[in-house]
């Protein structure tokens, strides 16, 4: 480099030059491409996965040139040089995301169209639908029931859990045990275990072949009931730990506090500990119920007519997936709203949170 | 009979003694304050007191009774030992009605309209009535270490712990809780105070105990202690506080 020259060189008239040859490309090769489309577009898509980082590097290139020539005070020559050189980095990177986009929507209209057809036909999702939402009906039964199941079970397992003194020390092995057992196993063994082995034993009320749930407009056979004990198991051990971490994370000083005015252990957990616990537990307590309403589905493994199954039979005698789709739509109507409620939960926590710290 | 008697009292925690027998007699409608450096032991002799932390060795008998790790017994005892915390402590889940009457309702068994009751009364005198409903976090810092008072009050016990009460206040908040800890000792409350302020243990102290490394070393009323300490010990702990307070 030569002693007349400023100390960065040519830097901003190269990352000018560099973005506008990024740009061009784009465009050349759009023009290009929208010509002889058809016979060749997946080639042209591969050209477009050059021109777009091409443009991304002409970018940073352009920036690191501005960053070499920038002043303080008032624009200058090479500043603005530098400055239109990163505006055409923008434009051809824009122009290279779009082109690339819209090419490949392009050349691939026919999968696409296959695509929306064995997904997304509205046909069949609307001839299934009363079927399928007839089974989603017994996915709810189920999991409304399970929740319940879990949150008395859970919180039962984490007292023992927490239970102190040698007496209770059987209580909390048992805890132990049974939270690494269940939370360790892959849920479909539990299900297919309980579902199927149960049956066969000549245990009370869980052979029973007339066991049942009614309450209300809840109805279960013995085949969901057995599927309710054994998501029960499942997100009883996950959620007896969520209920722990709650429990721990009260601090000491409110357990001294209750017992300072002479409550008893469990009168200060039942009336200090655990109901601060249970509002903190929400959030991780909502996104295990998501699972569990997400894992009714594994129940039709054991032949329970739920959602996913009817969609099941649906699909297999239609030779189409929609029906399926159908019932995934149902699932996320239902757990969207619960995962916006629970950063609801979250945010109104930290709001009340902060207003006592300040 | 003294309503507290703690005889060679030792506490560790693993090889860290805390407390290396301690002795302490307090009468009824005694204030003793509890003096020293931090880590000299006073909180922890105050958590003895009422079983909060087992003693390693030891006796303590407030009203005739035995603290001893019964988990049935201590809850019995409790009642009637109040203790109030550096931070507080109130119960964030409640309203301040609550917080107050909780005791009162599962413990003593009172009707919720006689807890109620009282505890508006008592929260009338400290003039937080219009408090009664609000939660916790809507306090100040003296309001709140005022109902924490008034919540070790309700359950009408026989002996009052106080755990530095005000060293997690900001300063223009102190007086407001000393002047409701000096109505009690007026009335004739028995009281034990762990505290780092001079001023305020020498006014309404009828004893002061120096606590130094986990023993008492000198004790006897604040005209002594404080004008005309036996110690040398005791003597540079008092310059030290009194140069910290003057900065």
């Amino acid at each position: 480099m030569t002693s007349e020259r400023p100390p960065y060189g040519r830097a901003p008239t190269r990352a000018r030059v560099f973005a506008g040859a990024a740009l061009g490309l784009a465009i050349v090769g759009g023009l290009v491409a929208a010509a002889r489309s058809q016979e060749t577009g997946n080639g042209f898509l591969a050209f477009f996965c050059l021109s777009l980082p091409l443009a991304i590097a002409s970018l940073l290139y352009g920036r690191h040139a501005e960053t070499l020539v920038v002043d303080v005070d008032g624009d200058e020559a090479d500043e603005a040089v530098a400055r239109s050189a990163r505006r055409i980095a923008v434009a051809a990177i824009v122009t290279s995301a779009a082109l690339t986009l819209g090419l490949g929507i392009w050349s691939a209209w026919n999968g696409l169209q296959d695509v929306g057809d064995t997904f997304f036909s509205w046909q069949h999702i609307k001839e299934s639908f009363p079927d399928v939402a007839e089974g989603f009906w017994l996915n709810i039964q189920i999991f409304v029931i399970a929740e319940a199941l879990v949150l008395v079970w859970g919180l039962v397992v984490a007292t023992m859990r927490r239970s102190q003194g040698r007496a209770s020390a059987p209580l909390r092995w048992f805890a132990i045990a049974y939270v690494d057992v269940f939370r360790g196993l892959p849920a479909i063994i539990t299900i297919y275990l309980v579902g199927f082995g149960l049956p066969l034993t000549s245990l009370p009320v869980v052979s029973n072949p007339d066991l049942s749930i009614d309450i209300g407009p809840i109805h279960l056979d013995q085949l969901a009931c057995l599927g309710i004990l054994a998501l029960t198991l499942v997100y009883g051990a996950y959620v007896a730990e969520v209920y722990r971490s709650g429990i721990e994370s009260i601090h000491w000083s409110q357990d001294a506090a209750a017992r300072g005015i002479g409550l008893s252990r469990g009168q200060s957990l039942r009336f200090v500990v655990v109901p601060q616990a249970i509002r903190r537990v929400v959030p991780p307590l909502m996104n295990d119920f998501i699972g569990l309403q997400k894992d009714t589905a594994l129940l039709n493994l054991l032949g329970v007519l739920e959602g996913f199954n009817i969609a099941r039979i649906y699909a297999g005698n239609s030779f189409n997936l929609s029906a399926v789709t159908g019932l995934g739509i149902c699932f996320l109507v239902i757990t969207i709203p619960m995962t916006r409620a629970a950063d609801y939960l979250v945010k109104r926590d930290q709001k009340r949170l902060q207003a006592s710290a300040g | 009979m003294a309503l507290v008697e703690a005889r060679g009292v030792v506490k560790r925690f693993g090889d860290n003694t805390v407390l290396a027998g301690v002795n302490l007699d307090v009468d009824a409608h005694e204030v003793v304050a509890l003096i020293g450096a931090s880590g000299s032991g006073k909180s922890t002799l105050l958590r003895c007191i009422n079983g909060l932390e087992a003693m390693n060795a030891g006796t303590i008998r407030v009203d005739g009774r035995s603290v001893l790790q019964d988990d049935i017994k201590l809850n019995r005892l409790r009642r009637d030992v109040g203790i109030v915390f550096q931070a507080y402590n109130l119960f964030p889940h409640m309203s301040v009605l609550d917080n107050v009457t909780l005791g009162p309702r599962k413990v003593l068994k009172l009707s919720k309209a006689d807890a109620d009751e009282r505890a508006r009364w008592l929260l009338e005198r400290i003039g937080l009535a219009e408090k009664a409903d609000a939660y916790p976090d809507r306090l100040s810092g003296g309001q709140q270490q005022r109902v924490a008072i008034v919540r070790a009050m309700a359950m009408r016990p026989k002996l009052l712990l106080l755990d530095e009460i005000t060293s997690a206040l900001d300063p223009e908040l102190v007086n407001e809780v000393l002047e409701m800890v000096t109505e009690l000792a007026h009335e004739g409350m028995t009281m034990i105070l762990a505290t780092h302020e001079m001023a305020f243990a020498r006014d309404v102290a009828h004893k002061v105990c120096f606590l130094h490394q986990g023993e008492i070393l000198e004790e006897g009323p604040p005209s002594e202690i404080f004008t005309a300490p036996r110690l040398e010990r005791t003597a540079e702990f008092l310059r030290r506080t009194l140069e910290a307070g003057n900065r």
